[in-house]
């Protein structure tokens, strides 16, 4: 049966339904439905809930209950995604799981409260400090949210590695009809480098000071080496429209949703625009964009920021095809139609050039 | 021949990497004494510093996780929450837990989590060379205060059990020091209490320990010893501050 409910509260029940035992947060907005919905519901079932004094503080929580063997979230927006990244680089250096949820709004600064996609690169590319990375999943509706949480904490167990689910404040805020009937029980993953009190065993620890620089170069190449998995195994991306397509639309979250409208719109102009839209921001699904670039010449990015996710579509194309951009930045959320008129006046231009 | 001392089983027979002098091996030996003689070995979790005391896993054979610099009470916080049953303490430095770390020190304090901190305050900031800490002295020379610690431009030295006692979650909080025999004896019985009071889960238990640093004091570690009980000790008297029974 679906429930109408936003998409802050039901990323906070996926999240129950995944066996997360810990949240911890600090208000912010546009998030705080899911702080609020994880109050009540945590309380409810007798698990781990605290609005802690800051988001350093919820992050450095998270990491405690991760290492004492639990599953932990905690979620925030941009400025406070900021204040967290000294604990993500933590949780990467020590190799602890946890999932991390960024409903992103306007910056740089306060910015403002309204859906924007300005914090790509802070979560594609570690963040913090180090050499580090962490999966970026970049869900694009409500209903999409129950299959991408649980797969974040299974993601999370699976490579030991903090995963962020990166939506917007629009993402968070609208409220759609939601089943959450696929979440399966939590798989059980084993978890020999918790600390529980060394019972009959040696004693362990967690740690990500090493002092010795070459012991710190091999971990570095351990992690890098288990990125490198990742990059092979966990690319995600729907196409939309792509098998005849002339332009291919680059596009997440919510905007791939916007863009959506738009090409339905192209398409009855018989103009043969498609999308790809990435599931997994990192890893890029850089792979099947090459493919397609076999074919279509012209790419556009479309971002609810001034360019970002552009930087990925320009490396997985190196140098092949033209790429078109359109950025709204500043929690601007632009309407079908005017991506419709963007894209369009792109793509007869692209066939113009064509024909001359 | 009468043993009258032995290494506590929980003290891996590893070298310190301490200067001579320094507090942070008696209180290191001291946890573990105290470790011990509750038989915590296989309940303790202990959450180590940036700082001096950052190595503690190499020297404690018990559960530790390495905090990043002042956050040591949050994620004590978060193990102690997901384990009850556990104890669960962390060891905080005075820049830790009275500078960086303040907000999350102050706020499990508030919530009364029951955890242990072990906040060692020798005064400054030891490891990264002798800087100026929250606790520095008026008028004490260190490598950031070069004419004496100026109250006027760089604060006052803060008094962590005083603030802390003000708060409804804490139910037992001792200044010790660790630069005599007498004095030792007294820390270790304040850090039993405080794992007593977790163990009772009563709530948020804290032991100062006033600890000679004499590389950055530049001093012998006799007169470190001695500048203790004659100067730092008028600013951060010794004494059970609260205790809630």
């Amino acid at each position: 049966m679906k429930k109408l409910m936003s998409g802050n509260a039901a990323l906070g029940e996926a999240a129950v339904l995944s066996g997360c035992t810990c949240y911890f947060g600090y208000p912010i907005t546009p998030q705080n439905e899911l702080t609020e919905y994880m109050a009540k519901r945590m309380g409810e079932l007798g698990r781990v809930f605290i609005q802690s004094e800051s988001e350093i503080a919820a992050i450095n929580m998270v990491l405690g209950a991760s290492v004492a063997g639990a599953r932990a979230m905690t979620s925030s927006s941009s400025p406070g995604m900021s204040l967290k990244q000294e604990g993500i680089s933590y949780l990467a250096a020590d190799e602890l799981p946890a999932v991390v949820v960024d409903m992103v709004r306007g910056g740089p600064g306060m910015g403002n409260i309204s859906p924007a996609q300005s914090d790509y690169l802070q979560a594609t590319r570690g963040g913090g400090h180090g050499d580090y990375k962490t999966i970026v999943l970049v869900p694009g509706s409500v209903q999409e949210l129950t299959e991408v949480v649980p797969l974040a904490f299974d993601l999370a167990d699976q490579y030991r590695n903090p995963v962020i689910v990166l939506g917007d404040g629009m993402l968070g805020q609208m409220m759609e009809p939601v089943s959450f009937e696929n979440i399966k029980p939590p798989k059980e993953y084993p978890k020999d480098y918790i600390l529980t009190g060394a019972k009959g065993r040696p004693a362990r620890m967690v740690r990500s000071l090493l002092f010795d620089t070459k012991e710190e170069e091999e971990h570095n190449w351990k992690l890098v080496r288990k990125y490198q998995r990742m990059e092979q195994n966990e690319v995600r991306y729907e196409t939309f429209m792509a098998d005849d397509a002339e332009m291919i639309v680059i596009a997440y979250g919510i905007g791939a949703r916007i863009v959506k409208g738009a090409i339905k719109r192209l398409r009855q102009e018989n103009m043969k625009v498609g999308m790809l839209r990435p599931i997994t921001a990192w890893p890029f699904p850089a792979a099947p964009l090459q493919e397609l670039a076999k074919t279509v010449r012209d790419f556009f990015v479309f971002e609810m920021s001034a360019g970002q996710m552009i930087e990925d579509v320009k490396l997985a194309l190196s140098g092949k095809g033209r790429i078109h951009f359109y950025g709204r930045p500043g929690g601007i959320i632009p309407t079908p139609i005017e991506l419709y008129r963007i894209i369009g006046r792109h793509y007869y231009m692209a066939a113009r050039r064509k024909q001359q | 021949m009468k043993k009258v001392y032995t290494r506590p089983k929980t003290l891996k027979e590893a070298h310190f990497h301490y200067c001579p002098g320094c507090g942070h091996g008696i209180i290191n030996r001291l946890l573990m004494e105290v470790v011990d003689e509750m038989d915590l070995r296989e309940k303790a979790i202990c959450v180590a510093p940036a700082g001096c005391g950052m190595l503690l896993y190499n020297y404690f054979d018990i559960d530790t996780l390495e905090s990043a610099h002042g956050r040591g009470a949050a994620v004590a916080t978060g193990i102690k929450r997901v384990r009850p049953d556990n104890l669960v303490f962390s060891y905080q430095g005075d820049g830790d837990l009275a500078a960086i770390g303040t907000a999350e020190g102050f706020h499990a304090a508030n919530r009364g989590e029951p955890i242990s901190v072990i906040f060692v305050n020798n005064g400054v900031y030891g490891m990264t060379g002798g800087q100026m800490a929250p606790t520095t002295l008026t008028d004490q020379v260190t490598t950031t205060t070069p004419l004496g610690r100026d109250p006027i431009l760089a604060g006052h030295p803060v008094r962590i059990c005083e603030v802390f006692a003000m708060l409804d979650g804490t139910v037992y909080l001792e200044r010790v020091t660790v630069n005599n025999p007498a004095a030792v004896i007294k820390a270790k019985k304040a850090i039993k209490k405080a794992f007593q009071c977790q163990l009772d889960g009563k709530g948020f238990s804290l032991v100062e320990v006033l600890s000679p640093c004499p590389t950055n004091w530049k001093m012998g570690p006799v007169e470190a010893c001695r500048w203790i009980d004659e100067v730092m000790t008028k600013q951060f008297p010794l004494g059970v501050v609260k205790e809630v029974s």
